[in-house]
């Protein structure tokens, strides 16, 4: 949005924009502070307007190419190098190569008398020098109030000053003046009067003893820019200003999946997984495997070479990677093919808008496609529940802008809380409940996809198991009773099991009993026939000796008639000879 | 003018401006007054060698610095003020 906005800008013949590198401040401002003008950088002591002076010069010169002078009346130039040193800014070296000059005003009132009439040509002329010397375009004056209290006569000091800016601005250098801020007004001395190009003002607020720096934009004459006030932060990266308030709702939505890194749970999300740049939320009770989900989902990010940042709220880094070891996720070699990052702080560490900065210059700098909070809860100890809300939105709002991908999980306070105390349930696309469910002296871990917009999804509850190869999740077992999880689940399904052995048992013996019947019954079907057989063998002989009886009695006949010569003939004439042989 | 272990006294101007050639009056109307044979003065154009601007920590102009004797005394003005001079410089008025 700032992109398409600055080069809008760019077509139209507006204020000339001077970049100050500085990440985020260029996105306000639309380009930068104004060119060839003063810019009045005000705030309290303490906020950072050295160190955003001094970047402003630095990035000049290592950026674009623009030499610098420093003026300083607060501090001497060894001082002065030696604290911005921390952000890494080697300025000796840039003295060195003459892109940068710093040189330090000193003003004592004590050790100056006055007598008569003066104007301050010798500070024009030192500047003009130092200007023309490396052919500076950027020039900082910090803070230049000092004169008031190192100089008597106020009225001619002012004049001095108008002429000083309206110098700088015929100079063409792009300047920075430095001003403390007084009661009620801008600065002390009331420079705001004369430098009316662009008035850019630095707050460093104490809430809940956690400081907030931020930054607003309080005018710029001739261009627009984003008038919230936005959060920055000062560390060994320079300095980040979030330019994020709201982005609105123009990001892109995507149809391409990421894997959640737990199959089963692909498979309730049409088999594929959330949808790219999506926001998830994971929320459960304590221990019911929030961060096991959200490192599962930081896993397949990697391995399907997304990288991730995983902002870690409770857990060190390492404590993580042990954790998640046990379930079976090697979340090292990622770290070490430099996939994954981690971030980890304490919510208390610093105020919300301080976290949000950090993120945001964390995620500009690794460019990741997928992001992890763990938890977000955590946030509420970092401010109050609105601002954690607004917070968060913004938070969604710009990883949405990117395309990226977030898990945040969300530690509830009572098992099956339809609601987050954020309430931010609403910003988001996918929502896992995790229960923690107790029964029969046990607790068991349950999921359920609350929601997920854009697709067809899966509305069982599952019982979900942690096991040394991570996730799985069951189907849990639905039965007369109700929904058994754990093993009530296991004893149910047992049951089941045995009585399903005792049927096939009682199948199978009344298998064997027929069996046997059927045999008995062939058996005695076996004897009846043989009986059967034995008798008609019988009869057959019977049969055969009658016969054999009948012919006896004829041969016998025979035998007798032919003792008695009657010449009788044989009562039959056999066909087969008796038994006896006839000789 | 010739050497004294005396005043050394430095004044740095602009340019020929009318605030540079009164100062430049009055000083030598007073070192004559109250410091004679004492007394040496560097006028210093600023303009003419915008480098020691810097070097000698000049903001207003005219600046007159008491070199000698240590330690180092800055007045700044057209030194109009005679008075505010002699305290300045730690001069006893004759």
């Amino acid at each position: 949005m700032a992109e398409k906005a600055r080069a809008k800008s760019r077509d139209l013949p507006t204020v000339g924009k001077s970049a100050t590198g500085i990440r985020g401040l260029d996105e306000v401002t639309l380009g930068g502070l104004p060119q060839g003008r003063p810019t009045l950088l005000c705030g309290s002591a303490g906020c950072g307007k050295t160190l955003f002076a001094m970047t402003f010069l630095y990035n000049g010169v290592v950026e674009y190419g623009e030499p610098g002078v420093f003026l300083a009346f607060e501090e001497r130039s060894e001082d002065l190098i030696k604290n911005v040193g921390s952000l890494n800014y080697d300025i000796e070296r840039l003295i060195a190569e003459k892109k940068l000059a710093i040189d330090h005003v000193e003003i004592e009132r004590t050790k100056i008398e006055e007598s008569g009439e003066y104007d301050l040509e010798g500070l024009f002329i030192r500047l003009g020098f130092a200007i023309d010397s490396i052919g500076a375009k950027r020039v900082v004056i910090d803070t230049i109030e000092t004169l008031f209290s190192g100089l008597e006569n106020e009225h001619l000091l002012r004049s001095e000053l108008r002429r000083l800016f309206e110098w700088l601005k015929a100079k063409g250098v792009t300047a920075i003046i430095t001003g403390e801020r007084g009661e009620g007004t801008l600065t002390r001395y009331g420079l705001e009067e004369y430098v009316a190009d662009c008035v850019i003002l630095l707050d460093n607020r104490i809430h809940d003893q956690l400081s907030t720096r931020r930054l607003r934009i309080v005018k710029y004459r001739g261009s627009a820019h984003g008038t919230n006030e936005y959060p920055f932060i000062i560390d060994d990266k320079g300095i980040t200003v979030m330019p994020i308030t709201s982005s609105g709702l123009a990001h892109v939505a995507s149809t391409e999946r990421l894997p959640s890194g737990i199959p089963d749970l692909d498979q309730m999300l049409e088999g594929k997984g959330y949808f790219k740049g999506s926001s998830i939320l994971v929320s459960g009770m304590a221990g019911s495997g929030k961060s096991t989900i959200a490192a599962h989902f930081a896993d397949a990010a990697c391995a399907s070479g997304v990288r991730c940042i995983y902002f870690a709220m409770e857990e060190s880094p390492s404590q993580i990677i042990r954790n998640m070891g046990s379930v079976g996720i090697d979340l090292q070699r990622w770290v070490d093919k430099k996939l994954l990052r981690f971030s980890a702080r304490r919510p208390s560490l610093f105020g919300l808008e301080t976290h949000l900065a950090t993120m945001y210059r964390e995620v500009s700098d690794f460019v990741p496609g997928a992001v992890v909070i763990d938890p977000m809860s955590a946030l509420l100890g970092a401010g109050e529940t609105g601002d954690v809300h607004s917070m968060v939105l913004r938070l969604v709002d710009f990883l949405k802008a990117d395309g990226i991908t977030a898990l945040f999980t969300n530690l509830g306070v009572s098992s099956e809380t339809v609601t987050t105390e954020i309430q931010i349930s609403s910003l988001m696309d996918v929502w896992l409940l995790l229960y923690n469910r107790e029964s029969n002296g046990e607790h068991n871990r349950q999921l359920y996809l609350l929601k997920s917009r854009g697709m067809a999804h899966s509305n069982q509850v599952r019982e979900f198991i942690m096991s040394s190869d991570g996730i799985k999740l069951r189907e849990v077992y639905v039965g007369p009773d109700g929904v058994l999880t754990g093993s009530a689940r296991l004893t149910q399904e047992t049951k089941d099991k045995a009585a399903g052995l005792l049927r096939a048992q009682e199948i199978e013996r009344r298998r064997r009993e027929l069996e046997r019947k059927r045999r008995e019954i062939a058996a005695q079907i076996e004897i009846l026939r043989a009986q059967l057989a034995s008798e008609e063998a019988e009869v057959g002989l019977l049969n055969s000796e009658g016969s054999a009886h009948a012919d006896q009695l004829a041969a016998d006949r025979v035998a007798i008639g032919m003792s008695r010569q009657t010449g009788a003939r044989p009562y039959r004439p056999a066909p087969k000879p008796a038994n006896k042989p006839k000789k | 003018m010739t050497e004294h272990d005396g005043y050394n006294l430095r004044l740095y101007v602009a340019g020929q401006t009318p605030k540079s050639i009164a100062a430049i009056a009055n000083l030598k109307k007073i070192c004559e007054q109250h410091l004679p044979g004492r007394y040496e003065i560097e006028i210093i154009d600023l303009m003419k060698d915008p480098a020691l601007a810097m070097r000698h920590q000049i903001v207003a102009i005219p600046t007159l610095i008491r070199q000698l004797p240590e330690p180092l005394k800055r007045i700044i003005g057209d030194l109009s003020n005679t008075e505010k001079v002699l305290i300045g410089l730690d001069i006893r008025p004759n």
